[in-house]
């Protein structure tokens, strides 16, 4: 207890710069996840390089590969950015699922009454419902932190469970289509509504959306007031409030937009994909942004690119499954892996660094 | 065990290019206490950090009764016997000075037998000259009392070596003595030697026997304190003659118009129970209102409430108008504030040096324009301030807790006071720092007086106030129980009223 009593915690002379270590720790972090996975395939009775060959083929092999690869991550940029974004303000929020299947909820029905519309304006619409509903859910985590005291990663995660129960309750009641019966599902939308593909990509427009969103984020965190105040937000809430900055507003902001980038997320998966909100939101994007955020520092531009690595490899899964017959949760196997190495990588480094500043 | 003589042996350690200790040696003889001086960033909190085995030295050792040890880690110096108590306390508030004294121990076992633990500790404080309440939680006791607890764990973890860096600065003057001279009498005993970090000459004059004088991380003189005059010290220190005190400017006549006014202010401390009761009071622009007490007694909650960190109610206007502490209605009324323990409750300690000077003004231009930050500007400014106000840091991008005690402290002085002030509250604002900057802060405080700011300064140090302020509230219990203008201030008085022997 002592050793652990009053020191500050300064990095003084380290063996690598932090932001050396902040791009080598994830990748030692994978490789080792590569490693144990290897393992694991390797008790299946398979090769590891046959596997992994196929997950390189699977996800980045054929324009077809990369169009599977690009349309999953696009989800994934979007929630990632919503762990990364509240973690700015020093809130740990995990309850990105939850948010995603209100948000896509909201995008399936939000056109319903409006028939033969032009389209960009019912598009828009799709996603604004999407954001707005996210943002809602994730706002009350904000709030429940803020003036009730209630951590916010528990709050999140449990509001997760009862977004994911209401959309069933509501997609298998009031706003079922009768017509869907073996899937529950809402009434489809006009397919004049669904999002276009991109021309020479072929990929939907939601990728270039959460693009767009992610350097939105990088310029907003990076370069503006707003960036800078939210860290001093999530640093001290004490100097915050001394300098006159409304703590439970940032805070509860930050918790909207992250939630509302999760919406976003699920309204593209509606718009784009889908056509209705159905049971098939539910794959657990919410959970995979968690390991994209952290994998990526909570860097939004690392964010798209560890979401393309994500993204490829749940594009491979199939591939894996018809050529060797390995499960379908394999990649999730391997998921795992990585998220539990980066946390083990996370709390060496704490260690590393409280060695090499003596 | 009897008390090692401890020697330090061509201590060098460096921060990259940053020679925070050069070649010093330093001899802490059985029993005695050891005192070590030096400006801000001179490099003691280093020393003693290598001492317990938090930092490592680049060159040197450390000899335990002439063998060398090499202390890779707290635990080494801890099997040594050396501990050491900070400015801050490490005691866990939620649990009994007794609870914490027993999970202190390095090798806790899997079953604590709770009642041989306490007979145990009760036989070790038993011989103590001084009483500390075992069963009481810590969150209750005064910060005198959580200090000498903190005493007590050392000694109760059998430390032979104490070594204490700057453990006087959250206590009042008659707290520090008394701490201090159980420190001494303990030292006298055979039960221990002790490394006295002190910016205090008077504490150094009275509770040590030797002192080392540390400049620029290497030592340059050492001897009995008996032998070295003041003088002699603050020459060491600052490398060269001191010369005459700055005079203080002319007291100024107070203008009319009341700055900061409040009224029947009321605020709950940490335990949900009022701090604050009902307390009014006014300054007016070029005044300087000095509130002493005892610490303890809602000072800090007051602070807090001034500076917008506490829900509170009551009416608090500035110049006029209502204050709520945003921040147009801080930039447009010029409140500002030096709270007490600046690292913590004025500085973001995961931003850059460069950042925590811009917390006031970095939406503003030039380091604002529109919503796009200027990080050119604001670290012009940073180089600014930091020259101005002799900021010693490794660099402008360094982390706050990489800067010493003395230079955080500045850095926040060279923010708050180089805005347009026109309130100031003031929390200790010397604490920590060396006479040097002391005099400097003085000089800046009563400058902003005399540019016509309010200053309200909240002080457990009685001279200190009585020299600076023009008129002195004491508070007491949460309330202020007596005024008295500082030409007809009497100490004993003050005092009577401090200790709430007398009610108003
Ligand atoms: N972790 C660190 N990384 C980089 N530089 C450091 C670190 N710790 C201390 N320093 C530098 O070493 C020098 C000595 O600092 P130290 O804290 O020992 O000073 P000090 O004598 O205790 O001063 P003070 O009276 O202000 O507490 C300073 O210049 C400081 O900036
Ligand atoms: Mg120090």
């Amino acid at each position: 207890m002592s050793s652990i009593s009053g020191i500050e915690s300064v990095p003084s002379k380290p063996l690598v710069t932090a932001s050396q270590l902040s791009v080598a720790l994830p990748v030692l972090a994978v490789l080792l996840a590569s490693a144990i996975f290897a393992a694991f395939v390797a008790l299946y009775g398979q090769n590891p390089a046959t596997v992994f060959g196929l997950i390189v083929q699977g996800g980045f092999g054929s324009s077809f590969a990369w169009q599977d690869t690009l349309s999953r991550a696009a989800p994934l940029v979007l929630v990632g950015l919503a762990v990364a974004i509240p973690a700015q303000a020093g809130l740990v929020i995990i309850g990105g699922e939850g948010a995603l299947v209100l948000g896509g909820l909201a995008g399936a029905v939000v056109t319903l009454p409006f028939a033969g519309a032009h389209a960009l304006p019912m598009q828009l619409l799709m996603l604004l419902a999407g954001g707005l509903i996210g943002g809602l859910w994730f706002g009350l985590a904000g709030v429940l932190r803020q003036f009730r005291g209630v951590n916010e990663t528990i709050s999140s995660l449990l509001l997760s469970y009862i977004g994911i129960a209401v959309f069933h309750h509501l997609t298998e009641g009031m706003l079922r289509d009768p017509a869907s019966l073996d899937k529950p599902s809402t009434h489809p939308i006009d397919p004049s509504y669904m999002l276009p593909t991109l021309p020479g990509v072929g990929v939907h427009a939601g990728l270039a959306v959460s693009l767009l969103l992610a350097i939105a984020a990088h310029v907003v965190l990076r370069y503006t007031r707003w960036g800078f105040a939210l860290r001093v937000v999530g640093g001290s809430a004490r100097v915050a409030r001394m300098i006159g900055l409304a703590v439970n507003r940032w805070i509860i902001g930050a918790s909207v937009v992250a939630g509302g980038m999760a919406g976003i997320a699920g309204a593209i998966e509606v718009a784009a994909v889908q056509g209705t909100a159905n049971s098939s939101l539910i794959v657990g994007y919410g959970y995979s942004g968690i390991l994209v955020a952290f994998l990526a520092r909570h860097q939004p531009l690392a964010i798209v690119a560890v979401a393309l690595l994500i993204g490829g490899m749940q594009a491979s899964a199939s591939l894996l499954q018809r050529r060797l017959g390995l499960p379908d949760a394999t990649m999730l196997v391997f998921q795992g892996l990585i998220f539990i190495c980066v946390l083990v990588a996370d709390a060496i480094a704490q260690q590393l660094r409280e060695t090499t500043r003596r | 065990m009897s008390v090692p003589q401890v020697e330090l042996k061509n201590m060098t350690k460096r921060f990259g290019a940053n020679l925070a200790l050069n070649n010093v040696s330093l001899l802490i003889g059985s029993g005695t206490v050891h005192a070590l001086l030096g400006e801000n960033g001179a490099g003691k909190s280093t020393l003693v950090k290598c001492l317990v085995g938090f930092y490592h030295p680049d060159e040197g050792h450390i000899q335990v009764d002439g063998r060398e040890h090499r202390l890779n880690s707290p635990k080494d110096a801890d099997a040594l016997g050396i501990g050491m108590v900070y400015q801050h306390f490490t005691l866990v508030p939620s649990m009994t000075v007794a609870q914490n004294l027993v999970v202190s121990g390095a090798r806790l076992p899997a079953y604590i037998n709770w009642q041989s633990e306490l007979r145990r500790l009760g036989e070790v404080t038993r011989k103590l000259p001084f009483h500390v309440p075992l069963d009481v939680r810590v969150s209750q006791l005064s910060a005198g009392e959580k200090q000498k607890a903190e005493i007590v764990k050392q000694l109760y973890l059998g430390r032979k070596l104490l070594i204490l860096d700057e453990p006087t600065s959250v206590l009042t003057p008659a707290e520090a003595d008394e701490v201090l001279g159980h420190v001494r009498s303990l030292a006298r005993t055979g039960e221990l030697s002790a490394i006295l970090i002190s910016h205090k000459f008077h504490e150094v004059r009275r509770f040590a026997d030797d002192v080392t004088v540390l400049r620029r991380g290497a030592s340059v003189r050492t001897g009995a304190v008996a032998d070295l005059t003041d003088d002699a010290l603050a020459e060491a220190m600052i490398g060269e003659p001191v010369s005459k005190m700055v005079q203080h400017a002319p007291k100024s006549q107070p203008k009319s118009d009341i700055v900061l006014s409040i009224s029947d202010l009321r605020v709950n401390g940490d335990n949900g129970l009022p701090a604050v009761k009902d307390l009014s009071l006014e300054v007016r622009a070029g005044e300087i209102v000095g509130i002493a007490g005892v610490s303890g007694n809602g000072q800090l909650e007051l602070v807090e409430a001034l500076m917008g960190q506490r829900d509170r109610s009551g009416t608090m206007t500035v110049s006029g108008s209502s204050f709520n502490g945003t921040r147009q209605e801080i930039a447009r009324l010029g409140v500002y504030g030096l709270p007490q323990e600046p690292l913590k409750n004025a500085c973001v300690d995961r931003m850059s040096l460069a950042e925590n000077l811009a917390l006031r003004n970095f939406d503003r231009v030039p380091l604002c324009r529109g919503i796009a930050m200027n990080y050119g500007a604001l670290a012009d400014q940073a180089e600014r301030l930091v020259a101005q106000f002799r900021v010693k840091a490794p660099g402008l991008n360094a982390s706050m807790s990489a800067l010493s005690g003395g230079n955080v402290q500045r850095a926040v002085l060279a923010r708050e006071l180089t805005q347009d002030v026109r309130l100031l509250v003031a929390s200790n604002p010397t604490f920590g720092l060396d006479f040097v900057a002391c005099e400097e802060t003085y000089r800046r405080i009563l400058e902003a007086r005399n540019g016509g700011a309010a200053v309200l300064l909240i002080s457990e140090d009685l001279d200190e106030l009585l020299g600076l302020v023009d008129r002195v509230l004491v508070m007491s219990a949460g309330r202020i129980v007596h005024e008295v203008s500082a030409e007809g201030a009497d100490k004993r008085v003050i005092g009577k009223y401090m200790a709430g022997l007398k009610a108003a």
